[in-house]
């Protein structure tokens, strides 16, 4: 019998928070935001969602299977990005662009770079960069009006905002996510249930989306006004476009954002930044996706230089200063 | 009363004391066989003074300290010296040389175990200190420090803060909480032996609010001595670590290492060890028996004894009812800082709190994951380091990087590794890390 013992280093108990416990959280908080996008914008929306979450799925199995690696697609985190990017479309995107854009953020932004936990940029957003930049027009027109679905040509509200500086949505409409927009990004009451969800299932760190979507409000305020400052329409600016969605589910992605709670501030700070730059000065409607994937990039440099100041550490400046004070007699 | 400050990190853990709160304290009997390892403490090995065929009594001296830093052995009960060999040591997990004793079953006292004072107004500190080095004291929440050095600190270094570790934050084990709630008088005496012996004058006694009986008897034990307060912390885990308890309590940070508590003018010491400190002057009863829990889903009947130094696992074991099932997993210690055993038939030694029995249910068999960034073990870890990336470089044999990102800090509390969802074995790697910079340094 004794021989059977096991014999592992301590601690010899666990929380029960495991790897696909928490993506299935993720999952599960998304589920608000694209049941409201299949309302709104139709069943087109759930073509889009399935094709692009079994993409996922499968490139990551497939790769998986071909470089001879063991197959994790068990750990769920092929179906959050297979979500997120279905997420980020337009309502009447084509088909093949989720799955094309899926297989791209699966293969080429996670497990090139050696699969969950090695990738440095956020995998769905790469993907969601990567059609953008080869099929333009059908990331920038393929829109829909909600409830009634029929095609939009011209510019999206959030367009519209960035050059005026107005919107002629209610308030009501923006929260309920009665707006043109891509299909998971509008209903803002949906995806802020699943953020609180997602803060009090200890998920997330609040302070990415406090962080960013704060910024943007105080920016957008500041310089959102072509009549001058302080007179922008800061609730338009963060509920108008893809910063709620993207700074409560993507910017948190913890592979691609920094590991102390201050550098997360950080983090959501700069993001907001980015994003008021690309709204307000450059010539691109959205700036959400470039605003997070070059967060991901600094973070690195965010985790280098952000560290908590160790136990004890006011000694050791104590002593620096004794001893610099010493050489000057 | 003390207002207890804000420590960072920490976890919740399962408490799981209520298997074993309510079980009062039983001597656990004298074995078939007692193994006595010169090496049970923090510093040099002791020294035997006795030989094979010997016959020894409870109480007598078996092995003299060498050098400052160690502790003498004395025989746990009546009988005959079998012989001096390597056995298996279950913390050092290597071959070490203990002295092996055949118990008579009389159990008869040496002469030297008769009351050496009953109040401390006839003992000097250097009285103190004496007793708890001739009685072979060391600390009995983990380390094994041996008493009578700590309770001597440098005369530049003057100790205004005594504090009475009685938080028990580790899960399962009760040993000091049954202490404190069937011996309250005792350990106050014991605790204000170590303030006079060194010289402080303000003592707290500190317990984890899940303990509301110990509370109540410690609070009527500490009631005649104004110089002594009690401290109320929320349980979480590490409360109980010398470093968080003098944080949260006192709001002062020991430096680094290789810093000590007594440099910011503090000793902490368990309630185990006041305990003891109270038998050798009262009863003049050697470190001889200590108070350990038998616990875990996997026995029949989880127990707190009063068991010899000594004593075989498997015979508590079995004062406990048996393994309940099949066991999986054998810990000395509690689930977050114990060693997990290879079999049970080992002693216990003078820093065993616990003994855990685990079946199947409650070992975690999770598969390692790579590290997926999330930040839980830098939110948990109370010296606020981060486990993440020391470990990293100690797995890539990185030790300078990992001594730049402050590995010798760790106290090894495992909150990381308990938090972290990959499973990684965090404190393993960290461990790791080290031990190799201590090698380096020494080079
Ligand atoms: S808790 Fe585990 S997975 Fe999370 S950052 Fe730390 S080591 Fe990585
Ligand atoms: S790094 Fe060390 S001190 Fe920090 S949580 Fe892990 S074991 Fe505890």
């Amino acid at each position: 019998m004794d021989d059977k013992l096991l014999i592992t280093p301590a601690p010899h108990i666990s929380s029960v928070k495991t790897v696909r416990g928490i993506m299935l959280d993720v999952v599960i908080s998304l589920l608000p935001a694209t049941l409201a996008g299949i309302i709104i914008f139709g069943i087109r929306s759930l073509q889009l969602v399935l094709a692009s979450v079994i993409a996922a799925v499968a490139a990551e199995a497939i790769y998986q299977k071909v470089a001879k690696k063991p197959v994790t697609v068990n750990d769920m985190s092929a179906v959050v990005t297979g979500l997120l990017l279905a997420l980020t479309l337009p309502p009447d995107a084509p088909i093949w662009i989720p799955i094309i854009g899926s297989a791209f953020a699966i293969i080429v932004a996670k497990q090139i770079f050696g699969g969950l936990g090695t990738n440095f940029v956020n995998p769905a957003l790469a993907g969601r960069a990567f059609i953008v930049a080869a099929w333009p027009l059908h990331m920038t027109q393929d829109w829909l009006n909600p409830m009634t679905h029929d095609a939009i040509t011209g510019a999206t509200p959030l367009a519209v905002f960035n050059n005026t500086g107005t919107t002629s949505l209610g308030v009501k409409d923006l929260l309920l996510g009665l707006r043109a927009g891509s299909l998971g990004e509008t209903c803002i009451i949906a995806l802020l249930a699943g953020g609180i969800y997602l803060i009090a299932r200890d998920v997330i760190d609040w302070r990415i989306p406090v962080g960013y979507l704060g910024t943007l409000a105080l920016g957008t305020w500041i310089f959102g006004s072509p009549n001058g400052f302080f007179q922008g329409d800061w609730l338009s600016g963060i509920l108008l476009g893809g910063a709620v969605l993207g700074s409560i589910f993507m910017a948190t992605d913890y592979v691609t954002s920094p590991v102390t709670p201050t550098g997360r501030f950080y983090m959501g700070v700069g993001a907001g930044i980015i994003t008021l730059l690309i709204r307000v000065w450059g010539g691109y409607p959205e700036g959400v996706t470039y605003a997070i994937l070059f967060m991901n990039l600094v973070t690195p440099l965010i985790d280098k230089y952000v560290v908590p100041k160790y136990y004890g550490y006011m000694h050791d400046i104590q002593a620096r200063k004794a001893a610099a004070g010493g050489g000057t007699k | 009363m003390i207002t207890i400050k804000k420590v960072f990190g920490g976890v919740d853990v399962p408490g799981k004391k209520e298997l074993s709160k309510d079980c009062p304290i039983e001597f656990a009997g004298i074995p078939g066989e007692v193994v006595l390892f010169l090496s049970q403490h923090t510093g040099a090995p002791s020294n035997p003074i006795v030989k094979p065929k010997d016959k020894v009594l409870r109480g007598q001296m078996i092995a003299e300290p060498q050098g400052t830093v160690s502790a003498a052995l004395h025989a746990p009960t009546s009988g005959v010296i079998k012989a001096i060999e390597p056995r298996f040591h279950p913390v050092q997990a290597r071959m070490a040389d203990a002295i092996i004793l055949q118990p008579d079953g009389e159990h008869v006292s040496d002469e030297s175990v008769k009351p050496l004072a009953s109040d401390l107004e006839d003992l000097t500190p250097e009285a103190i200190r004496t007793i708890a080095r001739q009685m072979g004291l060391v600390g009995l929440g983990g380390a094994a420090f041996p008493t009578a050095v700590k309770l001597a600190p440098p005369e530049n270094k003057p100790i205004d803060t005594y504090l009475l570790n009685g938080a028990e934050c580790e899960p399962y084990l009760t040993a000091d909480q049954r202490l404190m709630t069937e011996e309250a008088e005792k350990v106050i005496f014991g605790f204000r032996a170590f303030m006079k012996a060194s010289g402080a004058s303000r003592g707290i006694v500190c317990i984890e609010d899940n303990k509301p009986d110990s509370i109540e008897a410690m609070k009527r034990a500490i009631q005649p001595y104004s110089e002594i307060e009690l401290a109320v912390l929320t349980s979480r885990y590490p409360r109980g670590g010398e470093k968080q308890l003098i944080q949260a309590v006192l709001g002062r940070e020991v430096p680094p290492p290789p810093g000590l508590p007594l440099d910011v003018g503090v000793i902490v010491s368990n309630v185990g060890t006041a305990y003891a400190m109270a038998e050798s002057i009262l009863e003049g009863l050697p470190l001889i028996e200590r108070i350990v829990t038998v616990t875990g889903e996997g026995v029949a009947k989880p127990s707190n004894f009063k068991a010899l130094i000594g004593t075989p696992l498997s015979f508590l074991i079995d004062k406990a009812g048996g393994f309940n099932g099949t066991p999986r997993k054998v810990i000395m210690g509690g689930p977050m800082m114990g060693a997990a055993l290879r079999d049970t038939n080992v002693p216990i030694v003078k820093g065993t709190s616990g003994i855990l029995v685990f079946n199947v249910d409650q070992v975690v068999e999770e598969p390692i994951l790579p590290c997926i960034r999330c930040g839980k073990c830098v939110d948990v870890c109370p010296m606020r380091i981060q486990p993440l990336w020391i470990a990293a470089y100690s797995e890539r044999g990185l030790m300078e990087q990992a001594e730049n990102a402050r590995a010798m800090d760790c106290c090894e509390c495992g909150a990381c590794a308990f938090a972290c969802p990959a499973k990684r074995p965090l404190v393993q790697w960290i461990k790791l890390a080290k031990a190799e910079i201590t090698a380096m340094r020494r080079a």
